[in-house]
């Protein structure tokens, strides 16, 4: 399977990433986009993570739901650093023969990694207030469905 | 050993991280968090509500009871909120 984990600060191309999982034998591919929200009065996301522990764990994840799909590939890429209102955060994509699979994969795959990847947003205010985002309980939620 | 602080746990207790001798008898991730509240008031700022804390071991999520005999690396942070 192919794997592509990326952690970076500069954006992506989400046309070049869907492309690289049209892969021989592929039927679909599934991908998710999280952007940030333009909710008034914020100026920018930051986005934190822990270097090694978060490329551990997101290829952990990406070979769990290798395991429950045959999947022929599967990119994970998340930004880090400032970001601001629509700009893009995450991208999660799966490829595989049939569509079943690649979408539900890809919904896996967003879940978990809201949950198991180390990653902290900070939400910086246009007033120059601050505050770090807390953990939702239905993002646990979310992924304890898929157990 | 190598202990690291990451989003409001790193701004209450003021460093990303730190090397850390502690005594033998901190056995695992509960002990070691007690111990570390005792060193300042920004680190008993920071584990003061411990249901907001989280722990990787060597980089792997870890519990209050595992045990950090051998770890090379120790990391606190807040739950998770990326994605």
């Amino acid at each position: 399977m192919m794997l592509r984990i990326a952690v970076l600060e500069a954006d992506f191309d989400a046309g070049a990433e869907l492309a690289r999982l049209n892969l021989p034998g592929a039927g679909g591919v599934g991908s998710f986009i999280g952007v940030v929200r333009d909710s008034g009065g914020l100026a920018a996301l930051h986005l934190e993570h822990y270097p090694g522990m978060t490329e551990r764990a997101v290829t952990k994840i990406a070979k769990q739901a290798a395991a429950r799909w045959p999947l022929l590939g599967c990119t994970v890429i998340h930004r880090v650093g400032r970001l601001a209102p629509g700009e893009n955060i995450v991208f999660v994509g799966a490829s595989s023969a049939h569509r079943d699979a690649a979408l539900q994969a890809a919904g896996f795959l967003i879940d978990w990694l809201k949950t198991k990847a180390p990653f902290w947003k900070r939400e910086e205010f246009v007033s120059g207030a601050s505050a770090w985002v807390a953990a939702r309980e239905a993002d646990d939620a979310a992924a304890l469905g898929w157990r | 050993m190598r202990v690291l602080y990451f989003a409001w746990l790193r701004e209450k207790i003021g460093v990303a991280e730190e090397n850390i001798e502690f005594p033998p008898q901190v056995k695992n991730v509960a002990a070691l968090i007690d111990w570390l509240r005792a060193r300042g008031p920004g680190y008993a700022a920071a584990f003061a509500e411990q249901k907001l804390v989280r722990c990787a071991v060597d980089q792997e999520f870890a519990g209050p009871e595992t045990a950090i005999a051998g770890a090379v690396e120790i990391a606190f942070f807040p739950p998770v909120t990326g994605g």
